[in-house]
């Protein structure tokens, strides 16, 4: 209980205790403590962000979902207008060709028809003058009367 | 009756009495072995179970509290970093919440005198009988175990406080500033020597009332668990309720050593701040 030098030295051993505290022990704990109240500060802030990120991210996706669907129905709508008009085409010129066949067809069959009517007309001239030279019992001279039996042909 | 009194006394004599070295009144240096023999050394002596406990405590602060400052890592603080993180913010709240001048001496300081306090105090925990137990077979003839029950040690911090005190209200305020304070104040240049009397007291009431807060409680804490200690040679049913009453008084005084050293800590910063102040 007696006041003593124990006074001085505590005084000493006080001073030197936090002399060494404030050099050794304080900063580096409080430094630590602010770096990782940084840290986590831009933890939250990096995640706010990636958040916000993401969330642009599902709108431009669905954007361009869209898009693309809209396009995909375009190119359909557009295909099928194509293949209609293809088909229509294809009608078009199956039916010209068609019709190209009937008229050759039937230019054929008026040649052909002609032709046998010539062929029979000659057959009917050299059967007329065949008769009338048996009618007239007299020689008809073919040469001579080549004009009259073409004439006789003709109106036949 | 009057044989277990005396032994009583010596009993309790023997716990308030320091380990104190210093020159015997017959000129050869040496322990005391009485309290009327540690009285004759006058101020050329010293406690060493207080320089020797408080010592070593303040080094197993310093120790452990270096040791998580080496490998204070901003990661996920595990085990002790994460007590002794929690202790520094405490204290760095404390301190930003009553200081408002800029000074990065007084956040170390209060942390300082908070822990180095609570484990002195923390030594009353122990049974008091243990370690003086210890020392007496060692051959020493007294030992004190807590070492904020000598004023020494309680008024070798108020007073190293005291001296930072001045310093600061000098330095902040100049030396003209410090003296205004003490004479000017509150009744202003014609009652100067009233001022004076009452900013003295005031003054020095602070390191004073420091002091003698945490001596006063720690003494009265270690006098009652003395007092305890004294029941159990009083036979079975009185060793049994000291039992008990030495376990509820030592739960109740867990709050009390850490409300000295809180309370310490808390005025010291307070009065910091009062020196870092201008008054005008």
């Amino acid at each position: 209980m007696n006041i003593n030098m124990t006074l001085i030295g505590q005084s000493i051993t006080f001073a030197i205790f936090v002399w060494f505290c404030m050099k050794f022990v304080w900063p580096p704990i409080v430094s630590a403590l602010e770096a990782r109240k940084k840290q986590i500060a831009d933890g939250l802030a990096a995640a706010d962000r990636g958040k916000h990120e993401l969330e642009l991210a599902a709108k431009r996706a669905s954007e361009t979902l869209h898009e693309a669907k809209l396009k995909a129905s375009d190119i359909i709508a557009q295909a099928e207008k194509r293949a209609m008009q293809i088909v229509e085409e294809a009608k078009d010129v199956a039916k010209a060709e068609g019709d190209r066949l009937i008229v050759s067809a039937k230019a054929e069959i008026e040649q052909e028809s002609h032709r046998a009517r010539e062929a029979l007309r000659g057959d009917v001239a050299a059967l007329v003058v065949a008769g009338a030279s048996k009618v007239l019992r007299r020689e008809v001279n073919a040469q001579a009367h080549a004009d009259l039996l073409e004439a006789i042909k003709n109106e036949l | 009756m009057s044989a277990e009194a005396h032994t009583s006394t010596e009993y309790i004599k023997h716990h308030l009495q320091n380990l104190t070295y210093g020159q015997h009144a017959d000129g050869t240096w040496g322990l005391a072995h009485s309290a009327q023999e540690a009285r004759e050394m006058g101020f050329m002596a010293i406690n060493l179970d207080t320089m020797g406990f408080s010592i070593l405590l303040g080094v197993l602060f310093l120790f452990f509290f270096r040791k998580v400052a080496q490998s204070a890592a901003t990661g996920v603080p595990t085990g002790l970093q994460n007590f002794v993180e929690w202790i520094v913010e405490f204290v760095d709240s404390s301190v930003k919440g009553s200081f408002t001048a800029r000074n990065p001496m007084v956040a170390p300081l209060a942390l300082t005198i908070f822990i180095w306090i609570f484990l002195m105090n923390l030594m009353d925990l122990l049974p008091i009988d243990w370690l003086p137990g210890v020392a007496g077979m060692l051959g020493l003839p007294y030992m004190k175990v807590v070492a904020s029950t000598d004023p020494n040690a309680t008024f070798g911090m108020s007073l190293t406080v005291f001296a930072l005190v001045i310093y600061y209200s000098i330095k902040m305020k100049g030396l003209g500033g410090f003296i205004g304070e003490l004479t000017l104040q509150p009744f202003g240049k014609w009652g100067m020597p009233a001022n004076l009397l009452l900013e003295g007291v005031n003054l020095i009431a602070k390191p004073v009332s420091l002091a003698l807060r945490l001596f006063g409680n720690m003494y009265a804490g270690e006098m009652i668990f003395i007092l305890i200690a004294i029941m159990f040679s009083g036979g079975a049913v009185l060793a049994v309720t000291g039992g008990v009453l030495q376990w509820a008084w030592a739960v109740f005084h867990i709050l009390i050593i850490t409300l000295q050293a809180f309370i310490f800590m808390t005025l010291t910063i307070v009065y910091l701040d009062m020196a870092h102040q201008e008054h005008h």
